[in-house]
């Protein structure tokens, strides 16, 4: 399956360097030329595209413990876009349809994470095993179901990359009307309720926004590496900074870098975007989750140390 | 932190500020035959009291009498299935920018990602809508919120990295920022120790006394809020009760409600405790 899908991948970014299966990493002299090749702008946009949308989710994602659902989600698009071949309607289509459709679902589930992880992973099993039911039926469909488990930047076509726009668009002006109250209610949702904010209606609409951001980026990474673009740079930058805009902000950032560098490697070496681009991420946060753990390490959680200080100052007396 | 003194006059135009047309006479609470029925079982019933403003007042009962339903109920979450309800002169969940509620498991939740400073801010602007700027005037409330319960220090922290005790004090910043006239407290102390117990029960003393806010705070033990308490209202056999302090302090009705004999202890300087004997 891994092999299918490097082919595959590979064959389709047109990049026709003479790939020999013992070269693990071949260097390109003509990369600059293929990256300012028409492909890639594609590829450099739509890559650019899901990385904002991704900032904009990702930072909640994490905040509200709801990575595994993202997760699930990728897995959801699955049946869809197989399924999507199978009955002759656009691939982007059939993800949307099922990550939306699914994230709706998990969004009423409502509160219970205990009772949600267990449903919601058994959801994602099933999907998978949907998926791969449907591809085996449509033949043609294999290159497919290797596309939607693993992404391929390199095939974005101008109709996607409008399609991605809008839905960028979109994104940006829900969370910025409901980025407040969203905050409040994934920080502390029963303050919140008490204080009047629609807490489950928010928790649907998120999750409806997060279907689209997943319908994206499957495209771009893929169901099985999703998770490295929507959620690892959020988590990264929650480490870096426990401010939320500037976390959004460093998130957001992370992923920027994470496709334009991953998408010049992958000129550069020849291998596939997706690879590069979530090797990157991952190595970002890991590189920051040593960090972090030195810095605790040498730098004890202070406890009780001053806390009574205040009380004792009595502000109010 | 330094100056404590300056903390206190800049906090004082709180007191007034609640200049809300909603009649500062009419009690905190009123109760009239209210029953609640949950999940198909009648939680508790025959609720009839009234809590004047001001007020500390505690909310007792054995575990699963519908102590917690009862704060849902106060803040509009839970529906009541008879009688009427009245808080602050609005019906339930009407007039709940004027409560700050501490839910019990604040503790608990996801809090490695904001500072204490976004907690409290939270508090005061979470429930608007689109990008609206935070104003200077937000700013500063939110500074005073943080000294008066002395968490200026603990502000840029991470949530994850305060203590249950310093969290407890970011949590009463959080319900108060927004100079409520209620705040409702869902077991502040449970899983603090003694010495974190009797400071917070000092600085909602303090609150009270200094904003005349009223205060509802649901407690199983009784003893380290004795020093601040008014009144309370108890969950006894299916019916919810109020009373004021001297007639709680009741061997017969404490052994009542907790279900063992429980005596009253009254020391020759006036102090007053319970134990169970």
């Amino acid at each position: 399956m891994l092999g299918t899908a490097l082919g595959s991948t590979l064959g389709s970014t047109a990049l026709g360097a003479g790939l020999r299966a013992t070269d693990l990493v071949v260097y390109q002299p003509n990369w600059w030329e293929i990256l300012t090749s028409p492909f890639m702008r594609n590829a450099l946009l739509g890559g650019t595209i899901v990385a904002l949308a991704a900032g904009l989710v990702g930072y909640f994602v994490v905040v509200r413990n709801s990575a595994f659902a993202a997760h699930a989600l990728a897995h959801i698009g699955l049946p869809g876009a197989t399924g999507a071949v199978l009955i002759g309607v656009p691939v982007s289509l059939g993800l949307g349809v099922f990550a939306v459709g699914g994230a709706l679902v998990i969004g009423a589930m409502g509160k219970k994470a205990a009772d949600r992880e267990i449903a919601t992973g058994t959801v994602l099993a099933f999907a998978t095993g949907l998926g791969l039911y449907f591809a085996s039926l449509a033949t043609k469909s294999s290159s497919t179901m290797t596309n939607v488990l693993f992404g391929n930047l390199l095939a974005i076509s101008d109709d996607q990359l409008v399609g991605f726009a809008v839905v960028l668009v979109v994104l940006a002006a829900a969370v910025g009307l409901i980025y407040r109250p969203l905050l409040f209610s994934s920080v502390d949702a029963q303050v919140a309720e008490a204080r009047g904010v629609p807490v489950r209606a928010l928790s649907i609409l998120f999750m409806a926004l997060l279907g689209l951001v997943v319908t994206m980026a499957v495209q771009v990474v893929g169901t099985l590496l999703l998770f490295a673009l929507v959620v690892t740079p959020a988590a990264t930058a929650i480490q870096l900074t426990p401010r939320p805009r500037r976390a959004m902000l460093v998130s957001t950032g992370i992923g920027l870098v994470s496709v334009w560098v991953g998408l010049a490697l992958s000129a550069m070496l020849n291998l596939p975007p997706s690879f590069v681009i979530v090797t990157i991420a991952c190595v970002v946060w890991f590189g920051v989750w040593m960090g972090a753990r030195s810095t605790h390490r040498a730098v004890p959680v202070v406890v009780g140390t001053d806390e009574h200080a205040g009380a004792h100052h009595g502000h109010l007396v | 932190m330094s100056t404590p003194d300056a903390a206190a006059p800049a906090a004082a135009p709180a007191a007034a500020a609640p200049g809300t047309p909603a009649a500062d006479d009419v009690p905190a609470l009123v109760f009239d035959d209210v029953g609640v029925v949950l999940g198909g079982r009648l939680v508790w019933s025959e609720g009839t009291f009234t809590v004047p403003q001001g007020s500390v007042t505690a909310v007792i009962g054995s575990n699963g009498s519908g102590k917690t339903t009862m704060l849902k109920v106060i803040l509009g979450l839970v529906p009541v299935c008879s009688g009427t309800v009245t808080v602050l002169g609005h019906a339930p969940g009407a007039g709940n920018a004027d409560i700050g509620y501490v839910p019990q498991d604040y503790t608990a939740l996801s809090a490695d990602a904001i500072r204490a400073r976004d907690a409290v801010l939270l508090g005061l602007v979470g429930h608007r809508w689109a990008l609206s700027r935070v104003t200077a005037a937000e700013k500063a409330q939110v500074e005073r919120a943080l000294a008066s319960v002395g968490a200026t220090e603990l502000a840029d922290r991470r949530l994850s990295q305060l203590s249950g005790g310093q969290r407890q004090r970011v949590a009463i910043a959080q319900a108060i920022v927004s100079e409520p006239r209620l705040v409702i407290l869902d077991e502040p102390l449970a899983s603090l120790d003694l010495r974190n117990q009797r400071e917070i029960v000092e600085l909602l003393g303090r609150i009270n006394d200094e904003y005349g806010v009223t205060i509802l705070v649901v407690a199983h033990d009784l003893n380290p809020l004795l020093a601040e308490l008014d009144g309370a209202i108890y969950l006894l056999d299916g019916h919810a009760h109020h009373a004021p302090l001297s007639g709680v302090v009741d061997e017969d009705l404490l052994s009542h409600l907790y279900g063992t004999r429980i005596q009253v202890v009254r020391t020759p300087q006036g102090e007053m405790f319970m134990r169970s004997v």
